[in-house]
């Protein structure tokens, strides 16, 4: 296919099309958040991508019958290797013992979350989790580094107009979206608190609450956007989300126990649970929130000064 | 009949393959990621399927249900789509920068530029 609207759509697609799976293979967490991330968020910066490198492929491959042939020798490797793996569905394959059983019948008394999913990602592997996000933190730097453009103030108005004339067509579109967004945020805030209790936590909450201000970034301009959240405020948060998840292990290093061990926050074990999870999921949602919003401002911000060297030269 | 049990590991094989050959076979840098993005998403079908238990429900705790699904590659694919998508905006971040410096992102027109400008190079010292 050349066309690449086209190619990101059936990606954008793909990507619901597997969230649905994974509801129907029990993993409602999961789901959750690859409907939001693949088929949402991702769709999106490919499609701004796009319209900055050209929406036509020339194709040209290179030696595809070597690549078929390597393709099918890797796949019937593999396939042959499934030969001896446990059935699908099998209640006794190796992954269901060591450890799954005891976060399954335990995971009440130790940490007293009813989403087992929640108390493994936020308690018993919270260290993973830290690793995880301190990558995002990286990457949303990375993505800073390479397209964050200087802008200079003479250069607003220019870029103010050319705007206006874009948004000043879609009126309907921004009034619904405008009573649209306050719900949006208000149900990233309920993901956000019910991750104890269901599918959610911070995230899908982060992600989704980006999602509401992209939203509004693309109906009302960047520099309406950045006049309602300074881009250096999102980079603090960012960070503090970070800091805030690090701290919280280091105060649990400080009372006593082992780093992000929560039993040892408060005088009673499972309210120190709560309080330690409900701190990092914070914070994993301060830092995936703006993170994606910075990612999403820098594309942006670099596709307006590109639209303003093209009408620069049009003149 | 003993090998039907396996159908779901075809079927990520099938879809990494198909994501490998993206990868291998098209020069767009665009076309590459949404590539490496199949090849990422077999693994999480990979390890949701493999945390499927016949008879168990979501892992979320309830009275009178005693079979669940695992939930440990619940929690490690949840934070690797995160990942993923911070990864994918990187990379189209750096598609992004290679179109403003060679006007291309096609792989072949980028190496013929590279080319190009080392045959230059190495022309200019042996002039010198």
């Amino acid at each position: 296919m050349k066309d690449l609207v086209a190619v990101v759509m059936l990606a954008g697609i793909y990507s619901l099309l597997s969230a649905s799976f994974f509801v129907v293979m029990d993993a409602a967490d999961v789901a959750f958040t690859e409907a939001s991330v693949g088929a949402g968020i991702s769709t999106l910066l490919m499609l701004v991508a796009i319209t900055m490198t050209g929406r036509s492929e020339h194709l040209v491959r290179h030696k595809p019958m070597l690549a078929l042939v390597v393709v099918t020798i890797i796949g019937g490797l593999l396939i042959y290797g499934t030969l001896d793996m446990p059935h699908f569905g099998a209640v006794d394959s190796p992954i269901h013992g060591y450890v799954a059983p005891r976060y399954i019948n335990d995971s009440m008394q130790e940490v007293g979350v009813i989403n087992i999913v929640t108390s493994v990602l936020a308690s018993y592997r919270a260290f993973d989790t830290f690793g995880e996000v301190v990558v995002i933190f990286t990457a949303g730097i990375g993505v800073l580094v390479l397209l964050s453009v200087e802008r200079r103030p003479e250069d607003d108005a220019e870029i103010d107009s050319l705007n206006k004339a874009m948004h000043e067509q879609q009126l309907i579109l921004r009034i619904a979206t405008k009573m649209l967004i306050p719900f949006i945020l208000l149900f990233a805030l309920y993901v956000q608190f019910h991750g104890d209790f269901g599918p959610g936590g911070g995230f899908q909450a982060g992600v989704i609450f980006a999602s509401a201000i992209i939203l509004y970034a693309m109906l009302f301009g960047l520099s309406t956007a950045r006049r309602v959240i300074n881009q250096s405020f999102i980079q603090l948060v960012a960070a503090i989300g970070v800091l805030l998840f690090g701290s919280t292990g280091l105060v649990s290093l400080l009372n006593g126990g082992n780093f992000l061990d929560y039993n040892v926050l408060f005088v009673d074990p499972i309210a120190g649970q709560h309080l330690g999870i409900f701190l990092i999921e914070w914070g994993v949602g301060c830092t995936v929130a703006s993170v994606i919003v910075l990612i999403f401002f820098n594309f942006a911000g670099r596709r307006e000064n590109y639209k303003r060297k093209k009408h620069r030269e049009t003149k | 009949m003993m090998f039907m049990g396996l159908y779901n590991y075809w079927i990520v094989v099938v879809l990494m393959m198909i994501g490998l050959y993206i990868v291998i076979a098209h020069g767009n840098l665009i076309k590459k990621i949404v590539g490496l993005t199949i090849f990422q998403t077999s693994v999480f079908i990979f390890y949701i399927s493999i945390a499927k238990v016949d008879g168990g429900t979501a892992p979320i705790l309830e009275d009178g249900v005693s079979q669940y699904s695992n939930p440990l590659p619940h929690v490690l694919i949840l934070t690797a789509i995160v990942v993923g998508i911070a990864t994918t905006a990187l990379g189209l971040a750096l598609a992004v920068r290679l179109k403003e410096a060679y006007g291309s992102i096609e792989e072949k027109h980028i190496q013929d530029l590279d080319n190009h400008t080392l045959e230059n190079q190495s022309k200019d010292e042996q002039g010198c």
